[in-house]
């Protein structure tokens, strides 16, 4: 069974929901997952002009203290993610390799003005956690049916989106893993 | 994004001077499936696109060298129709102006809003794939034209079809040989459709149907007044068919003053109106048709060798149904729909007597026959499947024929048909044994559809 390092990414890991998010990855894929302390620090990802973290920069790091092994890295955070040509990203994987990290910071519902929900926040990041997992297992946005691997640019559409697999992609997922 | 699309079919290309943008947006459309290439400026984006079909551009506009506008520019010279998005850090309303004015698809500033972005390339792809389903619908109509109306499963069919496709794309005057109902002007018209000259008319000129006085007028048109009754300028069929095809059935019945008009015609390329002193231009591609032996005119100086050689540059031959028995069943029910469709009858079958009678026949009108015979069942027809009560009579008969049912005309086809294998196709001595002249022999050949053994 294929191993998957959740790593607390930032100053604390509190609120992140860790061992919520660890159940639900297991409920649904068949790996193990371990919670691990990050091997590094995340700063020098942080863009002062733009107050936010570099998700691609993030996975430079994830990759350079990688383990030894094929076990997959999902990075967990509760900073704004960007990549330089958009506004902001929920999350980024490397399709098909090692590293994946996601952010809280836009599955709160605080974010949006609206009265905070921990249980809608978890089941958004347990989500976000599957939808970028299953990239490092060669899955890309899943457009025919209803899947977790949809394409989220809301998060409006993380909560319309499924906690599961399709029958295809989880066909692909169980057949890696 | 609709369901149907798999976006692999699309190719995006991503020009930016900036590494971190070109990266982030190739990972971003890999998620979703779309085919991504990347271009660092725009020689290097001119390189891409000579290589490969790119459907969707991201352009930056603010890159060393050739800036984005003036690279929109460029590719705009040699692509209408790749579309073009630009993505940029320093936007003002005056290039945005000129850019959607120069052509761009739509425009947006980064860093973009991931949905904006899914929004905008959604559209893109959008646009793309009506393109695509248009020009595929333009061609299927094309294609159509052929399958529809040329209907034939036969080796000797597909080798006239394959002829078809590779004279038609050239500018070659064709040739077209056949018995009468074998469906030359059809095979013509397949030509034409699939020529570059499909956009403009062809032109069909029966020569065999228009009286010599008329047919000058006919061909070359007159001015107002060139002669009694003449009261318009009237184009004729060179003028009309000015940049489509002028098909000429039955070419081999025009008269020699005709035919040296025409030679003329096709040697300078340019013509004069009855009656006009201005030169006119030719400009329509030649497609000829005839069911006699032009060779056997020219020998008895009937049709110039000159005109002969100059149309004689590509030939199809078409062959008799006879010789392609394979055909007459996929042709009868070809018929048989079209005939129950424009009658508003039920589709109906055929018995398997009917379909006995349709492959014995001898077809001596060819394909024309079986068109009428067909469409003559439909009308009789009162039953649920077609007999060969429902063909006219003769053919019905015919497969009998062998048992003293025979009519008059298989009488006489069989027995001139006897004469002639006798005498090794000897045009003078069968005509002598059958105490009639070469004319007439020649005329009951071509009524009966007989052909000489290779």
């Amino acid at each position: 069974m294929r191993e998957v390092e959740l790593i607390p990414l930032g100053s604390s890991s509190r609120g992140l929901g860790l061992d919520v998010v660890r159940d639900g990855i297991m409920r649904v894929l068949p790996v193990t997952v371990h919670i691990r302390e990050a091997r590094f620090n995340i700063e020098d990802a942080f863009d002062t002009s733009r107050q936010q973290y570099h998700s691609t920069q993030i996975l430079a790091r994830m990759l350079e203290h990688a383990p030894a092994g094929e076990s997959k890295m999902l990075g967990i955070t509760s900073f704004d993610l960007f990549i330089p040509v958009l506004t902001f990203v929920f999350g980024q994987a490397q399709l098909d390799n090692r590293a994946a990290v996601f952010s809280l910071f836009r599955l709160h519902n605080e974010f949006y003005g609206l009265p905070a929900s921990r249980e809608l926040l978890y089941e958004r990041a347990t989500k976000e956690a599957l939808h970028e997992l299953g990239h490092t297992f060669g899955l890309r946005h899943c457009q025919d049916h209803p899947c977790v691997m949809n394409s989220s640019t809301y998060v409006e559409d993380i909560d319309l989106k499924p906690g599961h697999f399709c029958l295809p992609c989880s066909r692909h997922v169980h057949s890696v893993a | 994004m609709s369901a149907s699309i798999d976006t692999s079919e699309f190719t995006i290309l991503i020009v930016d001077d900036e590494a971190s943008v070109r990266q982030s947006l190739d990972a971003w459309f890999r998620d979703d499936g779309y085919t991504v290439l990347t271009a660092e400026n725009a020689a290097a984006a001119l390189s891409v696109m000579q290589e490969r079909q790119v459907d969707i551009i991201l352009l930056d506009i603010k890159m060393p060298g050739m800036d984005g506008l003036a690279l929109q520019d460029r590719i705009r010279e040699f692509d209408q129709d790749v579309v073009i998005i630009i993505i940029t850090a320093f936007a003002t309303v005056d290039t945005a102006v000129r850019a959607l004015k120069a052509g761009a698809f739509d425009y947006t500033t980064k860093p973009v809003d991931p949905d904006e972005l899914s929004i905008l390339v959604r559209n893109a792809v959008d646009k793309v794939r009506l393109r695509r389903e248009n020009a595929a619908l333009r061609e299927n109509l094309d294609t159509l034209t052929l399958a529809e109306d040329i209907v034939g499963e036969s080796s000797q069919m597909r080798h006239v079809l394959d002829m078809v496709k590779t004279v038609a794309p050239t500018d070659s005057t064709v040739l077209i040989l056949g018995e009468s109902g074998t469906g030359k002007e059809l095979v013509a018209r397949a030509i034409h459709m699939n020529s570059r000259r499909k956009y403009f008319p062809m032109i069909p000129v029966n020569c065999g149907a228009l009286p010599e006085g008329l047919l000058e007028s006919e061909l070359f048109g007159h001015e107002r007044g060139a002669f009694t009754g003449a009261q318009y300028r009237r184009k004729g069929k060179f003028e009309m068919a000015k940049g489509g095809s002028l098909f000429l059935d039955e070419i081999g019945t025009l008269s020699l003053k005709s035919q040296i008009d025409l030679l003329r015609v096709l040697q300078d390329k340019e013509f004069h109106r009855v009656g006009g002193e201005q030169a006119v231009k030719a400009d329509f591609r030649l497609i000829c048709a005839t069911n006699i032996d032009l060779e056997e005119e020219v020998k008895r100086g009937q049709f110039r060798e000159d005109l002969y050689y100059r149309i004689n540059v590509f030939t199809i031959l078409i062959p008799p149904l006879r010789e392609r028995p394979g055909d007459i069943m996929p042709l009868a029910e070809h018929f048989l729909k079209q005939h129950c469709a424009a009658m508003n009858r039920p589709l109906v079958g055929m018995t398997d007597a009917t379909r006995e009678t349709l492959v014995a026949h001898h077809w001596p009108g060819n394909v024309r026959e079986l068109e009428n015979a067909i469409e003559r069942a439909v009308v009789v027809n009162r039953g649920s499947a077609i007999t060969p009560e429902d063909l006219p009579l003769r053919m019905a008969g015919s497969i009998s024929g062998e048992n003293g049912n025979e009519t008059l005309a298989d009488v006489e086809r069989r027995h001139i048909q006897r004469l002639l294998d006798e005498n090794k196709w000897n045009i003078s001595r069968t005509a002598e044994r059958l105490s009639i002249d070469r004319v007439t022999l020649y005329n009951k050949i071509e009524k009966y559809g007989l052909k000489r053994p290779e």
